[in-house]
């Protein structure tokens, strides 16, 4: 078996076949000529047939991008981007809106079926009899959203679910009171960027006291090459209100990098809880490093009102790079923030990926979990910030992070910084790194496991405790995407 | 049905068996005892196809095909299995979940398709019940906060469940109490086949008052001194191994 020792040489036959989803799809598009400046943010937001107030908005974002650096702290290491080499608007010609099912391009429902996503309502509700739970999908194709079903389910509960470029047109008070208000247009390069040539993404508004009825999810793919996906979504949970929210992301092979810089957004109000789930599985490129995602990503939640609860939860498996930092202001008095993350890296990823919980309100509390995979020549670093106000009194944390190592040549670093004002704040942090043993390897061998179904078996235990916070639905999925994530990681 | 024939093996420079050879018919029970150090272990080990031993000479034979290239799970699904002397904890993963990715390893091997969960969950539930097995602990990851007996009994329950051929026991009887090793010896008995064979490993005689051999072997210094019945056990628990190791020596 040679297991844990020949990493190294297995590591090298990862390729490109091994991820699933890099099929290319023949769809034509309709692309933003390359580049980036005012004439191509205008031309995006005449494209989406925006307000003056977003066109405006968009701009301003765009002269204080121009004025701002690329942040450099993280663990990662990559070419430079060229951002005027880049595509930033793509579209399948024929899907200019969303319209209905029937109406949307055959090859754009084949491409989310071949990735296991049903969009036909009907196909959707054959599993409903057969035991499975609705989930309402909206579906991002490059720039633009190609569908949203159970629109008029949901909509009966007075839940708006749509694409975010479509509540700016029928819910433009909303937009504009909550857009950016979680994460400022000047918050990070990144960040500054998506404001200015965001394209599409979802929006969910859950009204006063009302709990989702349905798991809502988005499902984000990049097609066209030498584009950058940069979509924006925005969560609001009236007071008293519940909503469940997954996002699945992946990408063709490509070998050269696509670029993903998103936003996200969540706002709770009194006592309303929302549960974000994020499974992205962007293609990671090649053994080599060569190709795959780049994937910049600023996720934050705004725990607005008293007793509220922000929840992530994120399975990060793919993207050549990740820098993703989803966070909880935790503003409401006995607000709580939630981060469980599981962040596998194997090949030449690279991970820098953490939380940060800012306790403003009284009696908030955070717990944080925190599961990094290394294997092949991978580098997981996890870096969160758990920082208390002056006024946050009796401020709670809980944060546990643990690495595994699987081979010799990747790495694994565990960077926590950690600020208190307050006297009366409990902080605890605990950190693991360990290897998966020859011992355990050996003896699950012996029980007849193939090597890798062993390693697999051995990580979703080591991932047991975050698995459980995805709904239901995911994570005999989310399991599945462990074991193919990890092929090749040994011999 | 095990065939070992002059087999040397080393661990890093170190030989530690030395021209062993063994012949284990199906339906027998062969007891093999010896001193610490004698290479009890580490023929377990080898035989199971654990990568830190290097076999330098010599054959293995499980069925008439040699298994010394095969990979463990090869093995295993061949028919050999190995209850550790001290079983490995795997954290986070239930022990019922373990072994349903046993079972249906080696139904996979065979061409069998996976057991439904009822199917299995019975299938389990028959077994478990017969070594005091409670539900809880098929819950539980799989070692992890088990006592020494519980240990001990899980490892016959993953017996009893993948029905192999050869059984090799590596000091089964380490850390149990004597109401312990009553429940595992009853366990292992009741797998007695006439095409099954056992192999006993262990220091002391008590646990073949339970399990009662059909052979037992004195091992020493990497090679088998000395063969015999159940009353060769009986005159090693009185008499000790210097005579045998001396033997050896000479």
């Amino acid at each position: 078996m040679a297991a844990v020792k020949e990493t190294v040489d297995q590591v090298l036959s990862i390729d490109v076949d091994k991820y699933k989803y890099g099929f290319v799809s023949d769809i034509e598009s309709e692309l933003a000529p390359k580049g980036l400046n005012e004439d191509i943010v205008r031309f995006i937001s005449a494209k989406k047939d925006e307000p003056e107030w977003l066109t405006e908005w968009r701009l301003e974002a765009l002269r204080r991008w121009q004025t701002m650096e690329e942040p450099t702290w993280a663990r990662v290491e990559y070419p430079p981007i060229d951002f005027q080499d880049l595509h930033y608007y793509a579209a399948p010609k024929k899907t200019a809106g969303p319209k209905s099912l029937d109406e949307v391009d055959p090859a754009l429902l084949d491409t989310y079926k071949k990735l296991g996503i049903p969009l036909k309502e009907q196909e959707i509700l054959a599993g409903v009899e057969r035991g499975e739970r609705p989930v309402a999908v909206d579906a991002v194709f490059d720039s633009v959203s190609v569908v949203t079903t159970f629109k008029a389910e949901l909509a009966k509960h007075g839940v708006i679910f749509c694409p975010i470029s479509e509540a700016v047109k029928t819910h433009p008070e909303l937009v504009k009171k909550y857009l950016g208000s979680v994460v400022p247009v000047t918050d990070n390069f990144y960040a500054t960027l998506n404001s200015a040539v965001f394209s599409d993404g979802s929006f969910v508004y859950v009204p006063k006291g009302v709990r989702c009825p349905m798991e809502l999810s988005t499902y984000f793919r990049i097609n066209e090459k030498k584009t950058g996906q940069f979509e924006r979504t925005l969560i609001i949970a009236d007071e008293g209100a519940y909503v469940s929210y997954l996002e699945g992301c992946t990408a063709p092979s490509r070998d050269e990098n696509q670029l993903h810089a998103a936003v996200v957004e969540l706002i709770a109000l009194d006592d309303a809880e929302i549960k974000y789930s994020t499974v992205q599985n962007w293609y990671p490129g090649d053994s080599e490093g060569k190709g795959g995602v780049f994937n910049f990503v600023t996720k934050r939640g705004d725990c607005r009102g008293k007793n509220s609860k922000i929840s992530w939860t994120q399975v990060e498996t793919g993207s050549a790079i990740t820098w993703k930092y989803p966070s909880c202001i935790l503003r409401g008095d006995n607000s709580r923030g939630e981060f469980y993350s599981i962040a596998i890296s194997n090949g030449r990823q690279q991970v820098d990926s953490g939380t940060k919980m800012v306790h403003l309100g009284k009696n908030t509390s955070s717990k944080i979990i925190s599961k990094g995979i290394s294997a092949g020549r991978s580098n997981n670093t996890y870096r969160g910030l758990v920082s208390v106000g002056r006024k946050a009194s009796g401020a709670r944390n809980f944060t546990n992070c643990d690495s595994l190592l699987i081979g010799n040549r990747c790495g694994a670093h565990t960077v926590p910084y950690i600020e208190s004002k307050n006297a009366s704040a409990i902080v605890e942090h605990e950190a693991t790194t360990s290897k998966i043993s020859d011992d355990q390897l050996f003896y699950c061998l012996q029980r007849g496991l193939p090597e890798e179904e062993a390693i697999a078996l051995i990580v979703n235990g080591f991932v047991k405790d975050v698995l459980q916070q995805l709904p239901m639905e995911f994570m005999v999925e989310t399991q599945k995407l462990i074991g193919i994530s990890l092929e090749g990681s040994v011999g | 049905m095990l065939e070992i024939k002059n087999l040397h093996a080393r661990i890093g420079d170190r030989e530690i068996l030395k021209g062993l050879t063994l012949t284990v018919k199906p339906g027998e029970v062969h007891a093999i005892m010896g001193p610490n150090g004698a290479g009890k272990s580490t023929l377990s080990y080898i035989l199971a196809g654990k990568e830190d031993y290097e076999v330098t000479e010599g054959e293995v034979l499980l069925n008439g095909a040699s298994i010394l290239d095969l990979e463990p799970n090869e093995r295993s699904v061949a028919g050999l299995f190995l209850a550790f002397q001290y079983p490995i904890e795997i954290p986070g993963v239930a022990t019922m979940t373990f072994l349903k990715a046993a079972l249906n390893a080696h139904r996979k091997a065979k061409g069998q398709d996976e057991l439904t969960t009822p199917e299995f969950m019975k299938l389990v539930k028959g077994v478990a019940e017969k070594l005091n097995i409670t539900s809880d602990m098929l819950k539980r990851p799989v070692n992890v906060g088990f006592s020494g007996g519980e240990k001990k009994r899980a490892e016959i329950m993953q017996m009893a469940l993948l029905q192999p051929s050869i059984c090799i026991l590596d000091e089964t009887d380490s850390g149990l109490d004597i109401d312990a090793l009553k429940v595992v010896s009853e366990g292992v008995n009741a797998l007695r086949a006439p095409d099954r064979a056992f192999v006993v490993i262990t220091h002391y005689q008590r646990l073949l008052d339970h399990i009662v051999p059909d052979i037992v072997h004195v091992l020493s210094d990497g090679r088998i001194v000395r063969t015999g019945g159940p009353e060769l056990a009986l005159d090693l628990e009185k008499n000790g191994y210097a005579a045998y190791v001396a033997d050896a020596a000479a």
